[in-house]
């Protein structure tokens, strides 16, 4: 994982970026979300072997960066650096499945190159489609969408607190870090022990936290009983993206694009 | 140890999706119920707490190489079981959007992964069947090295599981295991050092905390039967449905339009194709990724399609097609910055 | 307008672990009326203002907000009348957006939607932040976030505010908007703080504590002029007196 300080700063911009106001972070969050996830199971759902078919789907992730004037360069150094246990283990396709499938001139590639490929796409894809997801709808927002979709409100309320407080003691945790740093010249991160009693630190404060906040809700009505105010409004804009952007898909899925429009192309200059 | 998005089917992705979607929805009616309405900001607070501690690294003695806390059984101690599963739930839902951690669809294996196992069997079944009211300390830090390292080897368990499941990986079980579990009985190893050194730090400031945490009826019993039960239901329902939807149709989303439109395949643009292409193609696969020789790996659906068309012609790729693949991969995505080009152009004129 | 009033009686405070944080406290405040309460740290202030808030119970003595008696069983109509505004906005402004926040109250009263998104705006408005209605917290200033927790407060409507500290962590000139807002509500007002200065300009009356009792309770100006009293519990002169001084010496 990177360092303290460039992850804190990463979450921040994404975070900021939420907050613009482009033609797509207007959209419902709730529009965005089923398009996302749809969008999602529709890549995977590909074949093994499915190579050039999922070549279409980066129509999505482009025209939504290009639409919410989202900084590309950013996004893919962020996806660059996600876990890569997808990317890890598919690797090993290429030494496991070496049967030719293709033969493109000269070359035989083989199925697990194309597998992997494939794997690669999809990693991009998803992930892509999730960055994007935030990077155009405020964090808020997709728990107001949860709460609109019925999901229990419990869970919502404390995914609000989480986020609420997770910019909160990051930036306590990142003083401490700092602090740590200019006493000890000669380590650079903490040991077990030294980690421990930091994060022990940090421990008693929240616990001191929780109970002030606590006190807060109480001192504004809180009951035991969450209630939210309803804020989304779905529109006739909101239904139009997720329709169109769920049929594009499905024609995606089901016809072969890129091999319609590509003969078309190529009739045209014939 | 994230699952990701790239490595599972829609099947498995749905199915634990579902299983733990409701294990969300049973744990929040639980608390509700039962109980204190403080532990509402606390799961928020500490969960954000356990995502600013997985933030720090520290170097693992002996290595040099750093490392990170999960805090999963932290969560499970502090909170009990169904607290702790919701407060670990949002942490994985923020890390999935945020840091691109496994991915939407995988959010589902995930949380069964790493918060299922930790607070529904590992917390209730190992820690607390060690950890008595009065236990010693020794006893204490025991419990939480000992249902640590389980947590940690059932997780990447159910991801060799749902890995091999959803069949996009070719690691054959047994190198697969072998890959993933002694990883993780080192990562495991250092997890369950921080994990009793930070209960052992609790106890000392905070006694109450862990002293409470030890007596609350809520915490300490789960219903295991009832839970499992439920569990075995929804992933046999899910899954079970899902899979005969996928090999009774190899593509279920089709199978649907199918019947919505009455007919299997969607045509070719008969009348767009020259002859000349329409020849090559004769002869060829339609693409690289489905030009496969028979008897190869498993079919593809769109190869079926060309098997009952075509017969059983299949030589290698015609560049012709690739062509075409290739110049419409072009087009496609030309049109979608055509596209965001026009609309901003548009926007930038109505401001 | 008797429901205004604050009456406490020998109030008496002893924490869990057993620090007495109060012993014996007694005083009245009518409707309209500003209180500072100073004293040094440790003295008891924020644990008095959480007495009259009603989160935490007197162990002695009686608290009495209008008619209602403070106990468990009225200690949410109390809440209703009381707005809290605590010392830190972090602990305050719990939910994710500004708007959301500030409606929490009036929709945790029960009121209607549609009262409840009218009066979260109209405080909002009034703390001129209405432009940060989307806002999340932590991308608010301190003194945003400060007129964000009081708006969030008198979104409720409260007959009394009650302030611990508020103008800690703030520069100079957050510190003047906040006086200058502070000084447009007509609500009863008790505010707990070291800045002096502050309580000289909103405050006709002031309550000095020290060690859980009440060391002076009187006009402020003569208070805050009286060094002796002053040093006794570990204050300081404010600076605008100090300054005067300086000028009648000349
Ligand atoms: N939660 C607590 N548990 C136990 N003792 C406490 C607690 N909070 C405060 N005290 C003690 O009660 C006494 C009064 O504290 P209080 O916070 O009311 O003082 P204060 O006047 O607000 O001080 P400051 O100016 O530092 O804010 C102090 O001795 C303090 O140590
Ligand atoms: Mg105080």
């Amino acid at each position: 994982m990177a360092s303290f300080d460039s992850t804190f700063l990463d979450l921040g911009r994404l975070d900021n970026l939420s907050y613009n106001d482009t033609i797509i972070h207007r959209i419902d969050p709730r529009a965005k979300l089923l398009v996302t996830v749809v969008f999602i199971i529709v890549v995977v759902s590909f074949p093994k072997y499915a190579l050039t078919s999922l070549v279409p789907f980066f129509f999505f992730p482009i025209l939504m960066a290009y639409l919410a004037e989202l900084p590309v360069g950013f996004l893919l150094k962020k996806l660059l650096i996600v876990s890569p246990f997808a990317v890890f283990i598919g690797i090993f396709n290429p030494f496991l499945d070496r049967e030719v499938l293709v033969h493109l001139g000269s070359f035989d590639i083989t199925g697990g190159w194309i597998s992997f490929g494939s794997l690669i796409l999809r990693f991009v894809l998803t992930v892509g489609a999730a960055l994007i997801l935030i990077a155009t709808t405020s964090f808020p927002g997709i728990c107001n969408a949860l709460d609109r979709l019925k999901v229990p409100r419990l869970f919502v309320i404390q995914l609000m607190f989480l986020y609420r407080f997770i910019f909160v003691l990051t930036e306590e945790t990142l003083r401490m870090v700092r602090a740590r740093r200019m006493r000890s010249f000669d380590k650079k991160r903490p040991g077990i022990k030294q980690f421990v009693q930091m994060v022990g630190l940090l421990f008693l404060r929240t616990l001191e936290r929780a109970e002030r906040i606590y006190l807060a809700m109480c001192s504004r009505g809180f009951d035991g009983e969450i209630r939210t105010i309803k804020r989304l409004r779905f529109t006739l804009r909101d239904l139009l993206f997720l329709s169109l952007f769920i049929m594009l898909f499905a024609v995606f899925r089901f016809y072969n694009t890129n091999q319609i429009l590509g003969n078309l192309v190529l009739q045209v200059f014939r | 140890m994230h699952m990701a998005d790239a490595l599972i089917s829609p099947t498995v992705g749905l199915t634990f999706c579902a299983i733990s979607g409701g294990t969300i929805i049973y744990s929040a009616k639980k608390l509700k119920e039962e109980a204190n309405e403080k532990i509402i900001p606390l799961m928020g607070v500490l969960g954000a707490f356990v995502f600013a501690a997985q933030m720090i690294n520290f170097t693992i003695p002996g290595t040099g190489s750093s490392g990170h806390l999960g805090g999963g059984m932290i969560l499970a101690i502090l909170l009990g079981p169904y607290a702790g599963f919701l407060t670990l739930a949002s942490v994985l839902i923020i890390q999935a959007l945020f840091f691109g951690d496994g991915g939407l669809l995988a959010l589902g294996c995930n949380i069964f992964n790493m918060a299922f196992w930790t607070c529904f069997v590992a917390y209730p079944l190992i820690y607390r069947k060690i950890v008595k009211q009065d236990s010693q300390p020794t006893m204490i830090t025991f419990a939480a090295l000992v249902s640590v390292l389980a947590a940690m080897q059932l997780g990447p368990f159910s991801v060799v599981i749902q890995t091999l499941l959803s069949g996009i990986s070719d690691l054959p079980f047994k190198s697969f295991v072998l890959l993933m579990q002694p990883i993780h009985l080192a990562i495991g190893l250092v997890e369950a050092v921080v994990t009793a050194a930070f209960i052992a730090f609790v106890r000392k400031a905070r006694p109450e905390i862990l002293q409470a945490a030890a007596t609350s009826r809520l915490l300490a019993q789960i219903p295991i039967r009832k839970v499992l039960i439920g569990l075995g239901v929804v992933t046999l329902l899910t899954g079970g449905i899902l899979s005969w939807f996928a090999s009774s149709h190899p593509d279920g989303l089709e199978w649907s339009i199918e019947r919505i439109t009455g007919k299997s395949e969607i045509s070719e643009p008969v009348k767009g194709i020259i002859p000349l292409l329409g020849a090559i193609q004769e002869k060829s696969a339609i693409l690289p990724d489905y030009g496969f020789k028979p008897g190869g790996p498993p079919q593809t659906d769109e190869m079926q399609a060309d098997q009952s068309e075509r017969g059983e012609a299949w030589p290698a790729i015609a560049s012709g097609t690739t062509v075409a693949g290739v110049v419409g991969s072009v087009m496609t995505l030309a049109l979608a910055f055509l596209i965001g080009f026009v609309f901003k152009r548009r926007r930038s004129k109505v401001r | 307008m008797s429901h205004h009033i604050i009456d406490l009686q020998d109030v008496h405070y002893r924490y869990p672990d057993g620090t007495q944080a109060l012993s014996g406290i007694s005083f009245r405040i009518v409707h309209g009326e500003a209180v500072g309460i100073v004293g040094a740290n440790g003295a008891g202030k924020s644990t008095l203002l959480l007495q009259i808030g009603g989160t935490l119970l007197p162990t002695a003595g009686s608290i009495r907000i209008g008619e209602i008696v403070l106990s468990k069983k009225t200690v949410k109509e109390i809440r209703k009348k009381i707005g809290f505004v605590f010392q830190d906005p972090d602990d305050q402004i719990f939910m994710p957006t500004v708007f959301e926040d500030v409606a929490f109250g009036p929709l945790h009263l029960g009121w209607t939607l549609d009262n409840v998104e009218q009066s979260a705006l109209k405080a909002l408005e009034k703390v001129n932040c209405k432009h940060l209605k989307d806002r999340p917290p932590h991308k608010l200033s301190m003194g945003q976030k400060r007129a964000v927790s009081i708006a969030s407060v008198i979104a409720m409507d409260p007959d009394i505010l009650v302030m611990d500290e508020p103008s800690s962590n703030l520069d100079p000139r957050s510190r003047r908007q906040l006086i200058q807002l502070l000084n447009t509500f007509d609500h009863s007002k008790i505010i707990a703080s070291h800045d002096l200065d502050m309580v000289l300009e909103l405050c006709e009356r002031t309550i000095i504590l020290g060690e859980g009792r009440v060391a002076a309770d009187g006009r402020t100006r003569e208070l805050f002029s009286d060094e002796k009293l002053l040093a006794e519990n570990g204050l300081e002169k404010p600076l605008s007196l100090q300054y005067q001084r300086l000028r009648v010496a000349k």
